[in-house]
C-alpha cells in the first residue's frame, strides 16, 4: 500500500497495546473487526445511525464506524470483549441484561452495552431533563432519551430499559452486581 | 471512499498552512467521514484539526464564554457556566444527534456540517450543492419536499441546515474566530465572523454553506456576556430523539420593569439554508408589553415571506405555533 495513503498507529485495545498500519480510510470499526478480531462490535448502518457499533474510546461512547482508526492513534478502545472481568465475571451491565431478559436476537447488543456503560459515566442534563442545573435521577424517561442513539430491531427496548434501571438503581444503595 | 493522506496539525497556524486544494479539516468526523463513505466528499489530504485547536471552554472578564473549536459537543452542554448562563445553548446542543455523536462531535465541526438533504447525500441523483450545474433533484415533480426549506431558498437549492447549536448561537449573538491563509485578516492572522453570519443562502452558488474562504480553520466561538431575560431551545422533530429539527426555535425574552419587552431574540432552524434569525418578528415584540397576539403577530412578521415547497406547507403553521407559544411559555 502507497505510504502516503496508510499510517503506522498505535492503539490500547481492553488493556493491549496494538499497533497495526492502516489504510487512513479505515474506521475504528473495521480495525477491530477485520485486523484485531474482536467482533463484537458489529456493523449495523455504518453511518453513525444504529449505534450497534458503540464502543468506549477514553472512556467515552462513540460510533466506531464514523471514528478513523488514523484519528484514534494513541487512544484506549473497550469493546464489549472488554467489558467482563473474566469468562466468570461478568459486568454488571451484562448480568442484568440476562436477569431482564434485555435482547432478542442480541446483533445490538454489545452496542447497547457499551453504550449504556459510558452513558452511565455521563455527567449533566439530558434533553428532557426539566431543570438544567441538576445532574437528575436517571428515571427511564431519561435512561430512554440517553440511549436514543442505540436501535433495536427486535424492539427489546423495554428491557433493555429495565435492566439498565436495575443497575442504577444498584449503583444508588451502593450494593454490589 | 477515495484514498487519502493524513495529517495531524499542531496548531492553528500549522493547520492553515498545510491546506491546499482538495484538503480538508477533520474534526470528530461525524459528517466527514460518512459523508466521504457516502462519496459526496472524496477529499485527497485530510488535516486533522482536533488537536490544533483550543477544547476549553474559559470565562471571560466580562462575563462572556470563549469555546475552543475543538470542545466536543457533549463538554459543552455539561458545562456548568454553558448550563447556567446559556440555557438555550446547552438545550439545544442536548437536542441534537444522540449521546454517542456527541461525544465525538466538536463544536467547529457541527458549524461546518454540510447543508444538506437527502438527494444531496445520494451521488445518483444530481444536486447543484454536491455538482454544480446538474439540476435540483427536490425541485423536480414528485420529489419528495417535506423536510425541505421554506425561507431564503433558491431555485438552485431548497436544503436546510440541520445544527441545532448554530441556531443558539445565532440567538445569542455569538461570533467565530477564524484563522485564514490569507495576509488579508487581523494583525494576528484571525478574523471574526458574526452569527448569522457564517452561513449562506443558497442563492446561485449553493455549494457554498458558509462565507469561508478556502483554507480558513474556525478556532473559537465567543459568546457574549448572557443576556438578561428567560431563554429556552424547543425542538419539534418527528421522533421523541435523535431525529433533525421540523422546525425549531432559540428564544429569548427579557420584560423591562415598564411591562415592556426590552429584548427579544429568535431564532429558527430546520427552515433554512442556514440558521434564521428571525429579526422582522423580534421588531414587532419589542418594545410593547408580551401578549399572545403580539407574539402572533410577531410570528406571522417573519413567516408572512415563506415559500412553501408542494409537500411542507406544515413547517410555516409549525414554525408560527412554536414562536407563539415558546415565547408564552418564556412570558409566564
Amino acid at each position: 500500500m502507497d505510504s502516503a495513503f496508510a499510517t503506522h498507529v498505535t492503539v490500547t485495545v481492553n488493556g493491549v497495546a496494538r499497533a497495526v498500519e492502516v489504510d487512513n480510510r479505515m474506521s475504528v470499526l473495521d480495525l477491530l473487526r477485520e485486523r484485531l478480531g474482536l467482533t463484537g462490535p458489529k456493523k449495523g448502518c455504518d453511518h453513525g445511525q444504529c449505534g450497534a457499533c458503540t464502543v468506549l474510546a477514553d472512556g467515552r461512547r462513540v460510533n466506531a464506524c464514523l471514528a478513523l482508526a488514523v484519528a484514534y492513534d494513541g487512544a484506549s478502545i473497550q469493546t464489549v470483549e472488554g467489558l467482563a472481568a473474566g469468562p466468570d465475571d461478568l459486568h454488571p451491565l451484562q448480568r442484568a441484561f440476562l436477569r431482564h431478559d434485555a435482547f432478542q436476537c442480541g446483533y445490538c447488543t454489545p452496542g447497547q452495552l457499551c453504550s449504556a456503560a459510558g452513558m452511565l459515566a455521563e455527567p449533566g442534563p439530558s434533553a428532557v431533563t426539566d431543570d438544567l442545573g441538576t445532574d437528575p435521577p436517571l428515571t427511564p424517561g431519561e435512561i430512554r432519551e440517553r440511549m436514543s442513539g442505540n436501535l433495536c430491531r427486535c424492539g427489546a427496548y423495554v428491557n433493555i430499559v429495565e435492566a439498565i434501571s436495575a443497575e442504577v438503581a444498584k449503583m444508588e444503595t451502593g450494593s454490589a452486581g | 471512499m477515495r484514498a487519502f493522506s493524513y495529517v495531524r496539525a499542531a496548531s492553528p497556524a500549522d493547520a492553515v498552512s498545510r491546506y491546499r486544494d482538495g484538503a480538508a479539516y477533520l474534526g470528530g468526523g461525524t459528517n466527514l467521514v460518512d459523508l466521504m463513505r457516502l462519496g459526496v466528499a472524496a477529499p485527497e489530504h485530510v488535516i486533522d484539526v482536533t488537536r490544533a485547536v483550543s477544547g476549553e471552554i474559559t470565562d471571560r472578564e466580562s462575563g462572556g464564554l470563549t469555546i475552543g473549536a475543538g470542545v466536543r459537543n457533549s463538554d459543552l452542554a455539561s458545562h456548568p457556566l454553558v448550563r447556567g448562563r446559556y440555557p438555550m445553548l446547552a438545550r439545544a446542543v442536548l437536542a441534537g444527534a444522540s449521546g454517542q455523536i456527541r461525544n465525538a462531535a466538536t463544536v467547529g465541526g457541527n458549524l461546518l456540517q454540510r447543508t444538506r438533504c437527502p438527494y444531496f447525500q445520494d451521488v445518483a441523483m444530481p444536486c447543484n450543492k454536491r455538482s454544480p450545474g446538474s439540476g435540483c433533484q427536490a425541485m423536480a415533480p414528485g420529489a419528495d419536499t417535506e423536510h425541505m426549506a421554506v425561507l431564503g431558498h433558491s431555485p438552485f437549492c431548497v436544503a436546510t441546515h440541520p445544527s441545532d447549536l448554530a441556531v443558539a448561537l445565532t440567538a445569542l449573538n455569538a461570533r467565530v474566530r477564524v484563522a485564514s491563509p490569507e495576509d488579508g485578516a487581523g494583525p494576528d492572522g484571525t478574523r471574526w465572523i458574526e452569527m448569522p453570519g457564517l452561513h449562506r443562502l443558497p442563492g446561485g452558488m449553493p455549494e457554498q454553506d458558509t462565507t469561508l474562504k478556502p483554507g480558513e480553520l474556525i478556532t473559537e466561538v465567543e459568546l457574549p456576556p448572557p443576556p438578561g431575560g428567560r431563554q429556552t431551545y424547543r425542538k419539534v422533530r418527528e421522533r421523541a430523539s435523535f431525529a433533525f429539527a421540523l422546525v425549531s426555535v432559540a428564544a429569548l425574552l427579557d420584560v423591562g420593569p415598564d411591562g415592556r419587552a426590552r429584548d427579544c431574540r429568535i431564532a429558527l432552524g430546520g427552515v433554512a439554508h442556514a440558521p434564521w434569525r428571525a429579526h422582522a418578528a423580534e421588531r414587532v415584540v419589542l418594545g410593547v408589553p408580551p401578549a399572545t397576539e403580539v407574539f402572533a403577530g410577531a410570528a406571522e412578521a417573519e413567516l408572512r415571506y415563506a415559500r412553501p415547497l408542494p409537500a411542507n406547507d406544515y413547517k410555516v403553521t409549525l414554525a408560527r405555533n412554536l414562536i407563539t407559544t415558546v415565547l408564552e411559555e418564556l412570558m409566564t
